[in-house]
């Protein structure tokens, strides 16, 4: 199918069929990243900025390196350097940085919305790399054609997202993905960590992990930012290892061919322990691995798609 | 100067009165009242006012003029323009200016501010703190004996119940109420719109409801002890309407308000992130606006009032955790209560009336808000049917932060009288 659309917001937006285009298309750019010679000239000649207004190493690099495989000129900005500690608006830095002709934006921002808001004053393309609690389109998009190589469908799978879902984009990305995909999802944390309403999402909620383990085919682990701790969500790192924390012994009550993965950044020893990171149900590294191909596929279509597809071929 | 008003629908609630009689104004009162007011005397004007509804002059008791401070968003003099052309006579402003309104040199600039603009009305309410800090307390006699006509921390809910119980009392001693703006700073945090499924979904930061419960309940409390009044502005939750429900109910002084945007919109509006569906209280989800509308019908509800909020744009066109909290509402809040309430059988005219002028008048104490000769010659006439579009480029705000751009509204002000001076005729400024 073609892809229409100008923007990739959030996954709430996009249809079955559209999620399905967007796998499909990742399969011949993760061939390219096999190859000796990682670089097609899809995107010669386009220039993309990597707008970050937060800190990230892996989604910019990811995002980096699929934008220089695909041959075209980037740059990063960060917030740090960027005219926003001066005081200038998000739209004023949009609107200049536009005047300099790019063709593409990636932009990751704290704020939930920022990306929809430049999306709505930019004529270019624009790509949500993350924004507030709200969504991180292509990490779903990653985690979900990760799972696909692996397990071979996404249908009928039951999937569980542990830990920080009240704070966590990448769970409501999922949550969207995965459910529109045919799998079931659960999520499990502590009570003050799960919002209200997020089962109108599409998900089940839980706060026995001992329970939900057993059941799952899938079982993701989200990043507890320490920070949580001074906002009195849980009493210390240590009671939320004993209590969500995967070590060994949890997942021996889980399936034999249960799949473990992570957004990253690991805090080893809190909400996963280096065995089972490490471990051999662990695809963390392979989640990194398809991060580039995905965000080549989404680049690759949000520009058109059609002018040099015979070139990924 | 006399001016005559023929033949309208005379709505007055503070005497009973709807019904086909002419008005008579003669200077600064009213003079006569009844079929006989044509023969009082001849009129140097005459307003024929048939088909319209002619009423106490409207009363807006909850409005943000940001002067002094910030009048780039609004002065004294464009907000009461917008005022007289939304259909009020007057309005009160709150005092969180910069600096703040408090004490009586802040009541003072605000009173001969609005005396050199003769636009609207402005009944000013002073700081109940200290630079609306919540640490001690302002010169609230101070400010009463200057014309102060109610008491309010509106913005920044006195989270201290020792100092809040404090203020109702001397409150009580000067007779003015305490307008609270009751929401819990504790489980407000750092929440941008109302908490439940649509935050959820938008990953922005909730504010639950009982961050308004518990603080309403904790101010009806402290009046009960206090035997003070107290009016709770901006009321937004089914809980928080029964609580004043039953407040009324033991006998206690308790009134609330109602803004517009809180019986228009949900929270459902948000969605696009539009930073103009942004303000304090939140947007709530449909089962507390259908619950607001009910109180509104079952007359537990005493006020309408805008909370008119001026924003820069440059403020407003931001991410949504960044703007600030509030909207407009002068300009389109005589118009929304008519076409979500009146012409959608929630409430009649004369509740209408009595929402808009009347219990204004009464819980602020001012000697408007009614047509009894002798009263002040404020008068509103509207038209109930009259079909327009708000177009915020035609606002006399200096703001435009509204999210109602674009609505096909049913009912507009025609004619404003202030004082026995025509400031607004056949829907056009006249000063």
């Amino acid at each position: 199918m073609k892809f229409e659309r100008s923007d990739l917001l959030g996954i709430e937006d996009l249809t079955r069929d559209e999620i399905g285009a967007i796998l499909e298309a990742t399969d011949s750019f993760a061939e390219i990243s096999e190859r000796p010679i990682k670089k097609v000239p899809v995107l010669r000649g386009l220039t993309v900025v990597n707008l970050f207004f937060e800190p990230s190493t892996r989604t910019r690099t990811s995002f980096e390196l699929a934008e220089k495989r695909l041959s075209a000129d980037m740059v990063n900005i960060a917030a740090s350097t960027s005219a926003t500690v001066k005081g200038e608006t998000l739209k004023d830095t949009a609107r200049n940085i536009e005047a300099m002709s790019i063709d593409m934006l990636v932009v990751r921002h704290s704020a939930s919305g920022a990306p929809r808001f430049l999306a709505e004053v930019l004529a270019c393309p624009v790509v949500n790399a993350g924004d507030g609690a709200h969504e991180h389109p292509t990490q779903a998009l990653l985690d979900m054609y990760t799972v696909r190589k692996k397990v071979g469908k996404l249908d009928g799978l039951h999937v569980g997202i542990v830990g920080d879902i009240l704070h966590s984009r990448v769970a409501r990305s999922n949550i969207w993905g995965f459910t529109k995909m045919g799998a079931r999802v659960t999520v499990c944390g502590p009570a003050t960590l799960i919002p209200p309403g997020i089962e109108t999402l599409g998900a089940a909620v839980t706060t026995d992990l001992d329970g939900l383990i057993p059941e799952l085919d899938i079982l993701m682990l989200l990043r507890i930012q320490t920070e949580r701790l001074s906002q009195c969500f849980f009493p210390s790192l240590r009671e939320y290892a004993e209590i969500f924390g995967v070590d060994s012994a949890r997942m021996a009550r889980a399936r034999k061919d249960v799949i473990v993965m992570h957004p990253g950044p690991l805090n080893r020893g809190v909400e996963i322990t280096p065995d089972v990171a490490d471990g051999p149900n662990s695809v963390i590294l392979e989640q990194v691995k398809y991060g580039v191909a995905v965000r080549m596929a989404v680049l690759y279509l949000l520009s058109g798609g059609e002018r040099t597809s015979e070139d990924t071929h | 100067m006399k001016i005559l008003i023929k033949g309208g629908r005379v709505i007055d609630p503070s005497q009973d009165l709807d019904g086909a009689a002419d008005l008579l104004l003669d200077g600064g009162a009213i003079a006569a009242l009844g079929p006989d007011a044509a023969a009082a005397g001849t009129a140097d004007t005459v307003i024929e006012a048939r088909g319209l509804v002619v009423a106490p002059g409207l009363i807006d008791m909850h409005v943000h003029l940001r002067e002094p401070g910030r009048e780039d968003e609004e002065t004294i003099a464009s907000g009461t323009r917008a005022a007289v052309a939304g259909g009020f006579t007057a309005v009160a402003s709150m005092p969180n200016t910069e600096p703040v309104t408090e004490g009586e040199e802040g009541v003072k600039f605000v009173v001969a501010k609005a005396c050199d603009a003769a636009l609207a009305r402005v009944h000013p309410i002073a700081a109940v703190t200290a630079g609306l800090r919540g640490e001690m307390l302002a010169e609230i006699g101070a400010a009463a004996a200057a014309g102060a006509v109610g008491l309010s921390d509106d913005g920044s809910p006195i989270a201290n119940s020792g100092l809040a119980r404090r203020a109702l009392e001397y409150a009580r001693m000067l007779d003015r109420p305490v307008i609270s703006h009751s929401e819990d700073p504790g489980l407000v945090g750092r929440g941008v719109m109302n908490e439940g499924r649509v935050s959820t979904r938008l990953g922005l930061r909730g504010i639950p409801n009982e961050s308004e419960d518990v603080a309403v309940a904790r101010d009806i409390a402290l009046a009960r002890l206090a035997r003070a009044r107290l009016h709770v502005a901006h009321i937004s939750t089914a809980r928080s309407l029964e609580l004043v429900a039953e407040a009324k109910r033991l006998g206690a002084a308790v009134t609330c308000e109602a803004t517009p945007h809180h019986f228009a919109l949900t929270d459902e509006a948000v969605a696009s992130y539009g930073t103009n569906t942004k303000m304090k209280p939140p947007l709530r989800a449909e089962p507390d606006v259908a619950a607001l509308r009910h109180a509104l019908r079952t007359g537990q509800v005493d006020a309408i009032a805008s909370d008119h909020a001026p924003h820069s744009q440059e403020e407003k066109d931001q991410e949504f955790d960044v703007a600030p909290f509030g909207i407009i509402g002068l300009e389109t809040s005589l118009g929304l209560a008519l076409t979500e309430l009146y012409h959608k059988q929630v409430i009649t005219l004369v509740d209408l009336v009595r929402l808009m002028s009347t219990n204004p008048a009464l819980i602020l104490g001012l000697r408007s808000g009614t047509l009894r000769p002798g009263a002040p010659a404020d008068v509103t006439i509207f038209d109930p049917g009259r079909d327009w579009t708000v177009d915020p480029a035609a606002f006399l705000s200096i703001s435009r932060n509204t999210p109602f751009s674009g609505w096909q509204l049913k009912g507009k002000a025609v004619t404003v009288i202030v004082d026995g001076r025509i400031l607004l005729r056949d829907g056009e400024i006249t000063v």
